[in-house]
């Protein structure tokens, strides 16, 4: 990207910034600022300090939970990125039996909540359950006692479920890099394990951070999962204190430190990657496959299979044995609402995040001041944030625009205004957008860094400006990797659950709101039916997915 | 600042089209409570009165963080709760009105309500002890308190410390026994634990048919649920503190907010679901005990067999809530 910044450099010195650059920067700066709101609203909890449960805290639970979170990260990020680049290297760098289909099923994964998988492992694996039942069956199989609980399963779980962000982004980025480098790695001596770890992996490495910061984010922010396997995290904490203690300061306070360490987090990356940037230059033919035989293909056929079964198949299988039974007295004629209701929310919510994440990209590509870094990088938050103290910090911040403009209703002489924004649509899309920002950035960044500024100004140079710029040249340009984004938007929207069940509208239920309804009260086989349902919703955009980037799209 | 009116009436009205579209009589609902729980109680209310009720799920927490923020703009006018514990602290914020309702009064027993009236328990679930009829005689159950003895090493399961129905417990018998008692007994339960605390009261009846442990406490109408689902198990419900205090009851309840819209309509409806008419559905949807005296519960219900309950208010349960929260984090029951 060097060439690139010293592209942007020249042409920005030959030519003076078109009229109109600096609503991009203001639009940029005012959806910063929109979604620093909420977040401000958590940092302004420690205005009342709240030393009492600090004190309890720190000298019971904290340690423990402290442990337990920081094996969790490590576990998951562990898990993610072996599983994650390993079976990307596999699908998109080698040949194998059943590699064509096993290429976008590995991402099918995505199309299962967490707190989906987590449920459905427990009915797995619990006393009476079919993994039991059929060791018990198995000659000798009757002694063997386990319990599906503890750090393992749960790091195990979160593994299965995050990893296709992982493997989405690797293999995207393993499948543009192009023949002349890896030929020039073999040229110049390196063997093909070593051209992996010191060629592909350092040149993929923007990619695969980014899709472990969304899976590691993931990780911190889940309630839903942890809490199936009563396993303390830090979030764990965060509702400790705000139901069990009935201090939601408190609970807000536990979050903005948590917030806190991502935003450090990912600036430390952003540092230790330094200026290091790679190009491909000259794309030209694609690497041939590896082609697999003899034990290693099958290996890497079995390899590949396990983890469709496991994070796929063998749930679904789960899911359909409990719909099986519920079916009958389940199913009624309000499933169409249920699912018209998720797919527009995942709609709507795709359209103004990706709207969102380009106006930063965009904003981003043109200024490189730091109020315009900074607004972009605070708009990532979001999505480590526990998504019920997001919804309460969105809830907040909408109920105090509503009192005040409702003080302003009473003044002018009207009566009762009520909430206008409370409780709307467009609250609720604004918390899909803080949450779901990082997850469009990603796509959205790397399709923009794809676009020579070059090209850009040759276009305008033949006369293109404004709209029409971004109609005929931005937007074709670009259409892979916001299809790509769109698509990872919907899927997260539809999965969303506590943010949709605290900001929905009167009668606006989701199938998300329909399983919390059983998975509140342990109701794990009523629960079956709306989130089989959700996975086929799901299944959709993310067979979509895999199929558009299986091809080998560069800037998906 | 006529200007600003005709704005304010325009952005109103583009943001916000239910006011417009909303029938005369109306009641807005904030629940805790499952949808499928309530939902067929207010169809047969609006069936009865056709005034409408329109309701929003989800749980406690974020529920009452909402109607406090929303403060007196709230669109709510009544809060439904699965515990006594939220129902008191909806209470202490003080987004709940007083209800001088002499209907109410003679409904809902005295323990079951808010002594200030701002809120009345509609259901009562009880949680007594559950044991594996295959390695346990029911006269060695007794009470809470003897689960703590060594007897019971290795033999205990029990749900996780953060479910408010446990947190409801540990805080009623802090009431009754004193802050240090209470802590020798849960330090005792947690000695005596089979495995860790589990995340619901499924799995410890599924653990104690397994053969993990022997013992345990949950909530009446999950016993109901898994035996419907599974009738052969080999797990049984045993009334503990008949002797004493009672088995420890908690509510599900409900108030009418102090900003209330629709007032009187919230009333005439928490009076409704008080009544005898309505309290057979109310509970039995759920497999729990009416809170009416005058209904009987649910012939599925009263085979458990009838005990004696707590007696205590159960606004205690919210009082000491935190300081129930804080004693188990302390003797590590997780």
């Amino acid at each position: 990207m060097l060439t690139a910044d010293a592209d942007l450099a020249i042409s920005h010195r030959v030519a003076p910034r078109p009229r109109g650059q600096w609503l991009l920067r203001a639009g940029a700066l005012l959806l910063g600022a929109i979604t620093a709101v909420p977040l401000a609203v958590l940092f302004g909890a420690w205005l009342s300090p709240q030393t009492l449960v600090w004190q309890h805290l720190a000298t019971t639970v904290l340690p423990e939970l402290l442990r337990n979170t920081f094996a969790l990260l490590v576990g998951v990020g562990a898990g993610t990125l072996v599983l994650g680049c390993g079976l990307a290297w596999l699908t998109a760098r080698c040949e194998f039996p059943g590699r064509a289909w096993l290429d976008w099923a590995l991402m099918l994964p995505l199309a299962l909540p967490a707190y989906v998988l987590a449920f459905v492992v427990q009915g797995l694996f619990n006393p009476s359950g079919p993994v039991r039942w059929v060791l018990h069956s198995l000659p000798g199989g009757g002694s063997i006692t386990f319990e599906a609980r503890g750090t393992g399963w749960v790091i195990g779980i979160l593994t299965l479920a995050f990893y296709p962000y992982v493997y989405l982004l690797a293999r995207a980025a393993f499948l543009g890099i192009g023949r002349g480098t890896l030929e020039a790695a073999r040229l110049l001596g390196l063997g093909p394990w070593a051209t992996f770890f010191r060629v592909v992996l350092p040149m993929a490495r923007p990619a695969i951070v980014a899709g472990l910061a969304l899976a590691l984010m993931e990780t911190l922010a889940d309630f839903g999962a942890v809490s199936v396997f009563n396993f303390d995290t830090f979030t764990t904490a965060i509702y400790k204190a705000w139901f069990g203690l009935f201090n939601l300061p408190a609970a807000a306070q536990l979050a903005s430190l948590l917030l806190l360490f991502v935003a450090l987090t990912l600036v430390a990356e952003r540092r230790l990657r330094g200026r290091a940037r790679f190009h491909e230059t000259a794309r030209g033919a694609p690497a041939p496959r590896i082609v697999l035989s003899g034990w290693r293909a099958g290996l890497a056929a079995a390899a590949t299979g396990v983890v469709v079964a496991a994070g796929f198949a063998l749930p679904v299988a789960q899911l359909l044995a409990w719909v099986a039974t519920s079916a009958a007295t389940e199913l009624d004629v309000r499933y169409w609402t249920w699912l018209s209701h998720t797919l527009l929310l995942g709609g709507s919510a795709a359209l103004v995040t990706l709207s969102g994440a380009l106006l930063l990209g965009l904003a981003r590509r043109q200024f490189s001041d730091r109020t315009t870094l900074a607004a972009v990088e605070l708009s990532s938050l979001g999505y480590a944030i526990p998504g019920s103290v997001l919804a309460v910090g969105v809830m907040l911040s909408f109920s105090g625009i509503d009192n005040s403009l409702d003080a302003l209703w009473r003044h002018a002489g009207g009566d009762h205004l009520g909430p206008l924004l409370g409780g709307s649509i467009a609250s609720l899309l604004l918390a899909y957008l803080i949450r779901f920002l990082a997850v469009a950035n990603g796509p959205v960044s790397s399709a923009l860094e794809c676009l020579r500024p070059s090209l850009i100004e040759a276009a305008r140079t033949l006369g293109a400006r404004g709209l029409d710029l971004i109609g005929r040249v931005y937007l074709p340009l670009l259409r892979p990797g916001l299809v790509t984004a769109a698509l990872l938007v919907v899927v997260e929207v539809m999965k969303e659950m506590p943010a949709t069940l605290l900001l929905r509208p009167f009668g606006w239920d989701t199938l998300a709101v329909r399983i919390f309804e059983f998975t509140s009260e342990g109701d794990w086989r009523r629960a079956a039916l709306p989130a089989l349902t959700l996975v086929l919703a799901s299944l959709g955009p993310v067979i979509w997915l895999a199929r558009r980037t299986a091809s080998g799209n560069p800037s998906a | 600042m006529h200007h600003l009116h005709n704005w304010l009436a325009t952005a109103a009205a583009l943001l916000s089209l239910a006011p417009a579209l909303s029938p005369a009589a109306e009641v807005v609902v904030y629940s805790a409570r499952n949808e499928q729980l309530i939902k067929p109680l207010f169809d047969a209310y609006s069936a009865k009165t056709s005034v409408e009720v329109r309701f929003i799920t989800d749980k406690e927490g974020p529920l009452l963080a909402r109607l406090q923020a929303e403060g007196a703009n709230t669109p709510a006018d009544m809060l439904i709760t699965v515990d006594a514990g939220n129902l008191w602290q909806a209470g202490e914020v003080g987004v709940l009105a007083e209800v001088d309702s002499p209907v109410l009064k003679a409904s809902i027993p005295a323990h079951l309500r808010d002594p200030a009236n701002r809120w009345f328990g509609l259901s009562v679930r009880a949680r007594p002890l559950v044991y594996s009829t295959e390695r346990v005689k029911p006269e060695n159950l007794v009470s809470y308190e003897d689960l703590a003895d060594p007897a019971w090493k290795g033999r205990l399961c029990l749900r996780t410390s953060k479910k408010v129905y446990n947190q409801s417990l540990v805080a009623m018998m802090i009431a009754r026994l004193g802050e240090a008692e209470t802590s020798r007994v849960v330090s005792g339960w947690v000695a005596n634990l089979a495995t860790e605390p589990f995340a619901n009261d499924n799995q410890v009846m599924e653990a104690i048919d397994a053969g993990t442990c022997d013992v345990g406490i949950v909530n009446t109408y999950y016993f109901g649920r898994l035996v419907k689902e599974r009738p052969g198990l080999a797990v049984a419900i045993a009334w503990p503190n008949q002797q004493g205090s009672g088995v420890h009851v908690n509510i599900s309840g409900a108030g009418v907010t102090r900003h209330a819209k629709h007032p009187q309509e919230a009333r005439k409806l928490l009076e409704w679901l008080a009544s005898e008419e309505a309290q057979g559905l109310f509970a039995g949807l759920n497999l729990e005990y009416p809170a009416n005296p005058a209904v009987t519960a649910d012939p599925r219900v009263a085979a458990w067999g009838t005990f004696k309950a707590d007696p205590a208010n159960v606004a205690e349960a919210g009082r000491l809530q935190q300081q129930a929260v804080m004693l188990m984090d302390r003797v590590v029951y997780r």
